[in-house]
């Protein structure tokens, strides 16, 4: 019946524009249609650029942005830019215990009532950079430097969002924008004016890989740190969905298999 | 559940226990159920929605064993679950998203209900049943969605139960009440948590009175021709419609493992991943999806008394739907103007949502710029809100009451075997 084919093409279509409702939103300039490793129904992340990325993070970024969410302990697990086999639980891992052991945990209280500092275990979650807000926007200019923990969720469109705005930093502000005291002109941020200095800057860090640290491939390597920090199990889930759809897949054509047996004689 | 019983005792156990507590009678009688045998798959959603249900109940009791119900603690404990929690970032989309595709199922079958005038005497209870169930739904949805404590999630409680205050005299005083104090916070948060674990169980004991009020007249049918002679018209429930079901379920489960797995987000606003923050407003404040249509009737009334009455009022004339429909033919199917209407009712709830979705002044389709001040001009999305608006009342109040007396139906099969052998349609 017509009608029947009319209503489902409407509920699709509900559907899909409850999907596309997030794309009226965003303000700033178009972004860079950048593809990433974990996009898409079998994409995972590129532990190499993981790796780079969380230097990136490291060197650079962790000066003003926390990451408050996310255990050092985190990276050597599965779906981790440094996950060993060899050292399923990361706490064994070498790597991750050097990575720990670098940075400097505010501990205690001791036995005498005293806070005290010791290097980093895998437990540990990332240090903060600020003791608070107050703290991190004093430093700042008044801006907050938003936590990593989940940003690259809560920006439509983040990878490619995050990707465009460190990419494309203008030095002068085009003729007629006034830039405020202590702002930034970069397009790609709702209204122009970001108090965010341009971060990354040819040869920011030297990549241990040999990789060449230009702008493009040091946003990229931390766009891809950062998605895999806001979605840690992105790889266990996808891999999961596809056994999930597969057994469903083999499941509906049983019972549909078992319906057209029941129904054989049955007019209906 | 009551009424047609078939079921004879055959042990001894069983017949000792059925003069006592006929439970297994219960049990033998709500899959033993003649029904209707030209049911077509728009049929199968109630079954999809059990299913649902128990998903929802599952993981939530699960996710509650977890969550911190704290304005301090709210959002860390929802990252705890997805990233520490044994399976927890299966659990938690599986909840989140589980929300939205109840909500798909129940709109659906309640479009079929309207459809083929499934609340028709002698329905009306069920149907009045079903709406109390779909109310109590969207309490629970938008009590859900404040748990997580991000942007949208405090934003949408504050916009939601400011509504309240639109009442004269006492809205004020109903606000805090509801809140706890003199904004949402910290007590909101935790009676949202408790109602918002209390409410589905309320739910599950509707859907039982649902089935028990379903099983009284039995189940309506795309024809709309009520059961004439039960040996040629139906078939029992199990097999036949329990496989059908199944069927049905699984398919709508991989709609609902494509969503969980491969964009969980997708049906949410990244808002939401930043933490609640009193002193900051978001740019837009939108709700589910799901909320979208009556969003945007709240939106579309120039007054705020005005508009809580349009939203809520669109919901009460559902509750009065058997009344209001004066056809005497139920199914859609044989009425060609009510065909129509509907269809264009269709529309105007997705049409509605889609303005939901949007800002007010946002423009359909710009036709020009103003001279003045430089902003594009056209056709706003206010004003497609309030025409669409005009229609839904339109369709309950003017359309289905008036159609009913001066459309003339085509002729119908004179029983439901006579439509499933074809011969009938004359």
């Amino acid at each position: 019946m017509n009608i029947r084919k009319t209503t489902l093409r409407a509920i699709i279509g509900a559907g899909l524009m409850a999907l596309s409702v997030n794309a009226f939103a965003s303000e700033g300039a178009e972004l860079k249609h950048k593809h990433f490793s974990f996009e898409g129904l079998f994409g995972t992340y590129d532990k190499a650029a993981g790796q780079r990325g969380f230097q990136v993070f490291k060197e650079v970024c962790s000066g003003c942005h926390s990451m408050t969410l996310v255990p050092i302990r985190a990276l050597g697990e599965e779906g981790g830019p440094f996950y060993d086999e060899k050292h399923p639980n990361p706490i064994d891992n070498p790597v991750i215990k050097a990575i720990a052991k670098d940075f400097t945990i505010t501990d205690g209280p001791n036995s005498d009532g005293d806070m005290f500092e010791r290097p980093g275990k895998p437990s540990d979650y990332f240090p903060a950079p600020f003791a608070n807000e107050q703290a991190a926007r004093a430093s700042n200019g008044g801006a907050l430097p938003p936590d990593f923990s989940l940003l690259v969720r809560a920006r439509e469109h983040g990878p490619q969002y995050i990707y465009s705005l460190l990419t494309s930093f203008e030095d002068e502000a085009p003729e007629g924008v006034e830039l405020r005291d202590g702002m930034n002109y970069n397009p790609v941020f709702a209204g122009g004016q970001i108090g965010m200095p341009p971060p990354l800057f040819e040869g920011s860090v030297e990549y241990s890989d040999g990789t060449p640290a230009t702008v493009e491939q040091m946003a990229s390597d931390v766009v891809t740190f950062m998605a895999w920090a806001a979605d840690p199990k992105m790889e266990v889930r996808k891999r999961t969905g596809w056994m999930v759809m597969i057994y469903l897949f083999i499941f509906a054509l049983l019972m549909y298999g078992s319906y057209k047996a029941v129904w054989r004689d049955v007019e209906h | 559940m009551s009424g047609y019983s078939s079921y004879e005792p055959k042990s001894g156990f069983e017949k000792w226990l059925d003069s006592r507590l006929p439970i297994v009678r219960l049990g033998y009688d709500t899959f033993i159920f003649p029904t209707p045998r030209n049911l077509n798959y728009w049929w199968t959603f109630g079954g999809i929605l059990a299913v649902m249900l128990m998903s929802q109940i599952i993981t939530g009791v699960i996710l509650a064993m977890h969550y911190v119900p704290h304005v301090d603690m709210a959002y860390d404990s929802i990252q705890h679950i997805n990233r520490d929690v044994n399976f927890g970032w299966l659990l938690q989309p599986m909840h989140a998203v589980g929300a939205s595709m109840m909500f798909l199922a129940v709109y659906i079958h309640m479009f079929r209900g309207i459809y083929y005038g499934s609340y028709k005497a002698p329905r009306e209870v069920l149907w009045i049943v079903g709406m109390a169930i779909y109310l109590l739904m969207m309490a629970t949805g938008f009590m859900g969605y404040v748990l997580p404590w991000g942007q949208m999630s405090f934003w949408g409680a504050t916009v939601i139960t400011n509504l309240f205050s639109a009442i004269p005299f006492v809205g004020d005083a109903i606000t805090s009440w509801l809140w706890g104090g003199f904004a949402v916070g910290d007590p909101t948060l935790n009676r949202f948590f408790s109602l918002h674990f209390l409410l589905p169980f309320l739910i599950l004991g509707l859907v039982i009175l649902h089935v028990w009020a379903l099983h009284v007249p039995g189940n309506n049918n795309p024809t709309g021709i009520s059961v004439k002679d039960v040996e040629k018209d139906t078939l029992s429930f199990h097999p036949y419609y329990t496989v059908k079901d199944a069927f049905a379920i699984v398919v709508f489960l991989m709609v609902f493992a494509a969503f969980v797995f491969f964009m969980p987000d997708a049906l949410g606003h990244p808002d939401n991943f930043i933490r609640a923050n009193p002193l900051v407003t978001p740019a837009e404040i939108v709700p589910e999806w799901y909320y979208l249509p009556f969003y945007a009737m709240l939106r579309a009334i120039p007054d705020k008394l005005g508009g809580v009455i349009t939203m809520f009022g669109a919901i009460a004339l559902l509750f009065v739907l058997p009344w209001l429909d004066t056809s005497k033919v139920r199914s859609m199917r044989y009425r060609p103007l009510a065909k129509l209407f509907f269809l264009i009712f269709v529309l105007a709830c997705i049409g509605l949502g889609w303005c939901g979705a949007n800002s007010p002044m946002a423009m359909v389709f710009v036709t020009g710029t103003d001279a003045a001040t430089g902003e594009p001009t056209g056709f706003s999305f206010l004003w497609l809100a309030r025409i669409l608006t005009l229609y839904y009342y339109a369709f309950f109040l003017l359309i289905l009451p008036i159609l009913g007396l001066v459309e003339k139906p085509k002729p119908r099969p004179q029983s439901i075997e006579q439509s499933v052998l074809g011969k009938g349609e004359a």
